[in-house]
């Protein structure tokens, strides 16, 4: 194989173990959005919170993998649900500006709070994988990314069955897709909300607990340009969409290794958002949505 | 306007001269410290940011949050102009407003037809671009910062900020205006009483970006130095919240909010950390309990010290 082939095929690898996090950060979105027409712009920051619950797990408690995972997704799913019940749930019926701007509050409270809580300084990850590296035909694999590629997976599986093959999945689907109408069919639909919110930041603390594990830092601002990010995979699979965040993600991972791969990787972010508003402009309904006439 | 004279605008105009002589006063017997001069100057520019933005998020109703990027490009291509062409001053501003008001058409032209969230997304997503096409040009420093010497002071940085409060105000007061702001209570009632939405959608945008433009113009020839990290996105949250907290739609509601905000984050200036989570608490408390800001969409005025001075217009909307 040349050597420009097997580069490709080594950014490939990078990007799946890449956009895998995007898409589960993108889940989260996808799913609020879907089910309140909200951009939560906290996600990020969610994400954030799991990965520090993670790193707290794993150094103070001595846990291992598994455990701390499944502790950092239960602490933000509570977290999750609390930024619901206390910020969002007060302005459901207001307009719509109202909630984007408390997101947006949220966020930066979540930020520059964690700030003063475990301060700015940026922790290091410990080793929770062995170092080992797999090289097929040339090209390296690392432990993590197929751990990463796994979790990612096994957390889609999980939550497809949840959203398609349980009551509250049933209840999160009639939800989306008629409030009042749900309302009527006797659906507690601030439980599902929160039954919502607890799943979508769950998934994003496993991306959190995952991110810091392989890259092997965290700090209070990491979930920032993830979140955003991952809002671009949601917007390109179509907002509200669960399998098109999936896509989204992993094609946004992607396309950015390749553009790291072409030695443009300072432009990488901005790549990113141009993608955002190439979607926005030419099918702002995503790849995997479909154009509703807006009906006066 | 047949009574442009009457007693309101007189003490506005005196009280407008009594900020200046009194500050311009201070400088010029070297009582004023320097931190507070500094603080005055970024009241000035805030001052023009926060009522650019609230030209479109308040009065005509779309979402932007990437004022930051038009602030950058105002404040770069003022710098390139008097660092690299030797211009005057006046010209630098007037270049940096200009191309930061292309950029504002250019950019509004095919983003405006999005409404709501996607709008405020891709303004995001446009800033970001700006602030990263910046950093990745060197011939403007890149991520080091560009110098530019200091030639803004007091008189510019005021004298500047009364004109751009001026022309705002006698846009938002005029016939465009007014479809701006109907635009924002009904686009699609606006449609159907004839008013090309479209076109003041993108006019409010321009003109929004023009002024942003210019206040970067006058943060780069003010600061020394600027650096692309400086127009991060959360620049234009601190502009929308200064926005938000005065009001949406009211122009002197977003002077207010600028001042408060500018002075309250230069009190807070040694604990950079509880500045911004103040900042956010306030902002989803503003958004719980007065959704409408401090002063919703009316305007503050002087008018009681008129003798049953006319109201203005622009309250009763």
């Amino acid at each position: 194989m040349g050597s420009v082939t097997l580069q490709f095929l080594q950014q490939i690898v990078n990007g799946l173990s890449l956009g895998s996090i995007y898409a589960l950060i993108a889940l989260g979105y996808t799913m609020v959005y879907g089910i309140i027409k909200l951009i939560n712009f906290a996600h990020g920051d969610i994400m954030m919170v799991g990965a520090y619950v993670g790193w707290f797990a794993t150094t103070t408690l001595h846990l291992s993998f598994l455990p701390a995972l499944v502790l950092a997704m239960m602490a933000s799913a509570i977290l999750g649900v609390l930024i619901e019940r206390i910020a969002y749930k007060p302005l459901r019926n207001v307009i719509r500006i109202a909630s984007l701007i408390t997101a947006i509050g949220v966020s930066l409270f979540l930020e520059y709070g964690g700030m003063l809580l475990v301060t700015p300084q940026v922790r290091t990850y410990p080793p929770v994988f062995p170092d080992t590296i797999y090289n097929i035909g040339g090209i390296i694999v690392k432990y993590g990314d197929i751990v990463m590629i796994v979790t990612s997976i096994i957390l889609m599986v999980l939550l497809h069955v949840i959203v398609q093959y349980t009551k509250i999945g049933k209840a999160m689907r009639a939800v989306s897709f008629d409030t009042e109408a749900a309302l009527l069919m006797g659906i507690n639909v601030n439980n599902t909300i929160s039954a919502t919110f607890a799943i979508g930041s769950g998934l994003a603390a496993a991306a959190g607990v995952l991110m810091g594990v392989y890259f092997n830092t965290i700090d209070p601002l990491m979930g920032i340009i993830p979140g955003l990010k991952a809002f671009v995979a949601a917007v390109l699979g179509g907002i509200g969409i669960i399998p098109g965040a999936m896509v989204g993600g992993v094609f946004l991972g992607l396309t950015e290794s390749l553009v790291s791969g072409l030695g443009w990787s300072t432009w990488r972010d901005a790549v990113a958002f141009l993608i955002l508003i190439l979607v926005l402009i030419v099918k702002p309904s995503g790849l995997f949505g479909k154009n509703i006439r807006e009906k006066v | 306007m047949g009574k442009w004279m009457n007693r309101q605008s007189l003490v506005t105009i005196l009280g407008v001269l009594l900020i200046y002589g009194i500050v311009q006063g201070s400088i010029f017997m070297d009582v004023m410290p320097p931190f507070v001069a500094l603080t005055l100057i970024q009241i000035c520019i805030y001052v023009i940011l926060s009522s650019s933005l609230n030209l479109i998020n308040g009065i005509t109703g779309q979402f932007s949050i990437g004022h930051a990027g038009f602030m950058a490009i105002g404040g770069y291509f003022a710098a390139i102009v008097i660092v690299k062409f030797h211009g005057p001053l006046v010209l630098a501003l007037l270049v940096g407003a200009i191309v930061s008001a292309v950029a504002g058409f250019l950019i509004g032209l095919p983003t405006l037809r999005l409404n709501g969230d996607y709008l405020a997304i891709a303004t995001l997503g446009l800033g970001e671009i700006v602030r990263i096409i910046f950093l990745n040009t060197e011939y403007v420093g890149g991520a080091s910062g560009f110098s530019v010497p200091k030639t803004i002071n007091w008189t510019w940085a005021f004298g500047l900020t009364v004109l751009s409060i001026l022309v705002m105000r006698n846009f938002i007061n005029s016939t465009h205006g007014r479809a701006c702001i109907s635009v924002r209570e009904n686009e699609i009632a606006a449609d159907a009483m004839g008013i090309n939405t479209t076109k003041y959608k993108i006019i409010a945008f321009t003109l929004g970006a023009f002024f942003a433009g210019l206040a970067g113009g006058i943060y780069a020839n003010y600061m020394y130095i600027i650096q692309p990290m400086t127009f991060s996105f959360l620049k234009s949250f601190d502009i929308l919240v200064m926005v938000v907290l005065g009001g949406l739609g009211s122009l002197t509601g977003s002077i207010v909010g600028a001042i408060v905000m500018t002075v309250a984050s230069a009190a807070l200036a040694g604990l950079p950390e509880w500045r911004l989570v103040i900042t956010a608490v306030l902002l989803v408390a503003m958004m719980i309990f007065r959704p409408t800001g401090l002063l919703g969409t009316k305007e503050f005025s002087l008018s009681f010290l008129g003798k049953k001075g006319d109201k203005n217009a622009a309250s009763k909307n």
